[in-house]
């Protein structure tokens, strides 16, 4: 009987988180249980429509497991692009927010529960969505191999929405552990370690069974990525529930040790989640774009190893001149100066890879993707060593330099390289000859490389007025500034930022407009890029 | 490796390391040299940092470097060295009567500094970052004064604090609720409220102004004085002029008489330093609205 396991097992999850609702001991806690029998019952039900019961004596239709598994990376493209808007969406409202505080609704969608749910939705849902799908597609493709252990690539695919609507949903219902980019409560932990541990077998077992001699390049940083990020959530996330059926639970660290556990789990996302799994996917999508070789095997693997020893290391300089200890903010500093190098590898690795082929950026908006997206990757990969030395941090600390430095790094090089591999990927799986418009990707590519420029520029801005507004003296060595006339002297860069966002989130917008004719298989009928330079070559000809 | 499977890419010229995945190959390049050489430069610079400042943990502590520099170290040098260049003035300030320091012109303007100074951190949360006040919370640039407008009064309300239970010190003082309690009822407070209205130049009913006089002679002179003026020793305030704590009109005058909000302040002797306080009373005394010590 096909699918008549998986709705029987969606049925006894139902049903215990139905005796989750019932037994709670607090409402937090029986809200979350309610809105989980619903995600689970409505999944049962299309499970049990989707059940096919064979007549005795007959043999089942077996599906077809000879080629690559392709299902669930269509899912997974899909999966992207919708949380990629969802979540530049509340980006562009908690940044109205800010500017507007009448905008916050309490007690929902205020700013304090918006905030997480942005973030989430930004890295976990659109960066974790896109890792997810684009590892499955690399790893089948530069294995030679099909996705090991069948139906659990489905159960960590949608095992993964779980993880996400549920973390969502308790942002917005108000239950938090209040540790930054880790903020889903005990449950939802277990949860995920469940969906990362499949994650990990399926995408360990298909480099185990390859039928290629070596591993490729991306596929050590995508299991660098998924093995680091395994232990920074198991770590970070050691806490003792209050109750079994409570949303509370008292972390296993505490005071200082508490916050550099936190930032070694907040900083080493940022190293192996948007980093190390993006640079993954850069190694295979820049040389298939640019039909070019790696430039260099042996700066991918100095890079790749002396990238994953530092990172780890860096996170305390996130906690400069705090109660942590001196020589820990002294190590976090070097590791992190050290690391400007192993990061740019990276960028000399995928930029170098079109030599011989730079022409091509005429007549290639997604490769032109590519390279924006590299660019932002140096660029934020030079200001973060920086923005790491002491001198420097006791001015951009706390203020809103480092929230445009993250967006530059998140906007610029984790959203273009995913936009760059959604334009790759849809016409590949969706079987099309080609994108549905070439000239809206382009439209796509200036719109987004605006708005992070403005983004960036603007916090830079703000954040540096701040900070020396904070700090300001005067003659008699007194304070000149409140704090409140801080906030009031950045409300246009509020504003401009807000704009810089709503831009991005636009190009997104056509982004998806694109994708959705592509699928349907409808081709734009428009002058080709780069169509009024093929006339150049032909007066070279004549002379 | 193969090495029958290398080739050499056309492009470029340069050899392939013979691995192909999916069509993907690889240059076999050498490492940038910039690259290499500027990893190595921040190798050795972190080295240099690990020597100079506390980095290597121990079972006890660290080791401390030969700077022996650390964040706190470098904050205490510079908090002595600003407490160094103002310790004369900040003993001036503590020791002094603060109608004296008012005659020092230096130390006026470095009690007006720091004043502002401590004012944005601690006061401007209910008066306001430019001292203008709001609802509940007096404007301190004008001259119309609840508890006094001297140095004295205003040191004496910054350090005790107003109807509070932590400073026995505190001023204090309560209107009845006139409404609440019964003693007036709700003709009466309608006819007082016309004739508050009047006495502060505004719009009234004439008649019940009239009758609300007698009830004002009867209930509130007591405080209030006959003239309305009010009494800084109780905290009453003027009623003959445009400026009002809870707002100046019918709806809000009548909701005060009926039943008095009482706004609260925190004693700041114990909080801050004397000499703070008398930087803050300077600094508030300076906006505009400070007035002359009395001649006794």
């Amino acid at each position: 009987m096909k699918n008549g396991k998986e709705a029987a097992l969606l049925g006894g999850a139902t049903f215990v988180a139905l005796l989750g609702a019932g037994f709670a001991s607090d409402d937090l806690f029986r809200a979350h249980a309610w809105v989980l029998v619903f995600v689970l019952a409505a999944s049962t039900i299309i499970m049990m429509r989707r059940m096919e019961v064979v007549p005795a004596g007959q043999v089942p239709v077996q599906k077809d497991t000879s080629g690559y598994m392709d299902d669930v990376i269509r899912y997974g493209v899909l999966a992207t692009t919708f949380w990629g808007v969802v979540g530049l969406l509340v980006g562009v409202i908690i940044a109205s927010q800010l500017a507007w505080p009448w905008l916050n609704i309490e007690p929902w969608f205020n700013f304090g529960r918006l905030r997480p749910l942005h973030t989430s939705a930004v890295i976990f849902a659109f960066g974790g969505n896109a890792l997810i799908c684009t590892s499955f597609y690399i790893v089948q493709r530069t294995c030679r191999a099909r996705l090991f252990g069948g139906n659990t690539a489905w159960f960590v695919f949608w095992g993964y929405q779980l993880f996400i609507v549920m973390a969502a949903t308790g942002y917005l219902l108000g239950i938090t552990q209040s540790k930054e980019y880790a903020e889903p409560e005990w449950y939802v932990d277990i949860w995920l370690t469940v969906v990362w541990v499949a994650y990990l077998v399926v995408f360990l077992g298909t480099i185990v069974k390859r039928k290629e001699p070596h591993i490729y390049v991306a596929n050590w940083f995508f299991l660098a990525f998924i093995i680091t990020v395994a232990m920074l959530h198991l770590v970070n996330n050691l806490s003792m529930p209050v109750s079994l059926t409570g949303s509370k639970s008292y972390s296993a660290f505490a005071g200082v040790q508490d916050a550099l556990t936190q930032w070694w789990y907040g900083h080493n996302a940022v190293g192996f989640f948007l980093t190390a799994g993006f640079l993954g996917m850069m190694y295979y999508f820049v040389p298939k774009q640019a039909d070019r070789p790696i430039y260099s095997y042996r700066l991918s693997i100095v890079h790749f190893w002396s990238l994953i020893f530092l990172y780890i290391w860096a996170g305390p300089h996130h906690l400069h001149y705090t109660a942590l200890p001196d020589w820990a903010q002294t190590l976090g500093m070097v590791f992190s100066i050290m690391l400007w190098m192993p990061s740019w590898g990276g960028m000399i690795n995928g930029l170098m890879t079109l030599q011989g082929a730079w022409d091509k950026l005429r007549t290639d908006p997604v490769l032109r993707m590519f390279v924006i997206s590299l660019a932002f990757y140096g660029m934020s990969t030079f200001e973060g060593p920086m923005m790491s030395i002491k001198t420097i941090n006791s001015l951009s600390h706390y203020t809103d330099w480092t929230i445009g430095h993250v967006h530059s790094g998140a906007l610029g090089w984790n959203g273009m390289i995913t936009f760059g591999a959604l334009y790759y990927l849809v016409p590949k799986l969706w079987n099309r000859e080609r994108l549905y418009s070439l000239r809206l990707v382009n439209w796509h590519l200036w719109l987004a490389t605006i708005g992070i420029v403005i983004y960036a520029a603007v916090m830079w801005v703000a954040g540096i007025t701040q900070g020396l507004m904070w700090r300001e003296y005067d003659d008699q060595g007194f304070l000149v500034n409140s704090f409140i006339e801080t906030v009031s002297a950045i409300h246009p860069e509020y504003v401009m930022r807000m704009v810089g966002g709503l831009i991005y989130l636009i190009g997104a917008l056509i982004m998806t407009y694109n994708i959705w004719r592509t699928i349907r298989g409808d081709v734009r009928d428009e002058v080709p890029m780069g169509g009024n330079l093929a006339v150049a070559p032909k007066i070279v000809a004549a002379e | 490796m193969s090495d029958q499977n290398k080739d050499i890419d056309e492009e470029t010229g340069v050899e392939t390391t013979g691995h192909e995945w999916d069509g993907i190959k690889e240059l076999d390049n050498p490492m940038p040299r910039w690259w290499l050489w500027t990893f190595y430069a921040t190798c050795v610079f972190a080295l240099g940092y690990v020597i100079y400042y506390p980095a290597i943990p121990l079972l006890e502590g660290s080791t401390m470097g030969i700077s022996g520099k650390t964040n706190r170290s470098e904050l205490q040098i510079e908090m002595a060295a600003a407490d160094a260049s103002r310790r004369d003035r900040v003993a001036m300030l503590a020791e002094q009567d603060i109608e004296e320091i008012a005659k020092n012109q230096d130390l006026v303007r470095f009690a007006v500094a720091g004043g502002a100074s401590l004012y944005k951190v601690n006061c401007s949360q209910c008066h306001g970052s430019g001292a203008q006040g709001g609802p509940g919370y007096p404007n301190l640039n004008d001259d119309d004064w609840l508890w006094g407008g001297d140095l004295e009064a205003i040191y004496t309300t910054i350090a005790h604090g107003v109807r509070n239970d932590e400073d026995d010190d505190a001023r204090f003082s309560q209107m009845p609720a006139f409404g609440a309690d019964g003693i007036l009822d709700r003709p009466q407070i309608n006819a007082v409220t016309e004739y508050v209205l009047n006495m502060s130049g505004q719009e009234h009913d004439a008649t019940l102004a009239e009758e609300g006089a007698v009830i004002f002679a009867e209930n509130c002179t007591a405080c209030h004085q006959e003239n309305g003026k009010g009494n800084r020793d109780l905290g009453a305030p003027n009623l003959t002029d445009a400026i009002s704590l809870y707002g100046n009109t019918r709806t809000t005058i009548r909701a005060q008489i009926q039943q008095p909000k009482h706004g609260a302040m925190p004693p700041w002797i114990d909080r801050l330093r004397e000499a703070n306080v008398k930087q803050l009373a300077i600094y508030v005394h300076s906006l505009g609205g400070g007035e002359e010590a009395p001649a006794d």
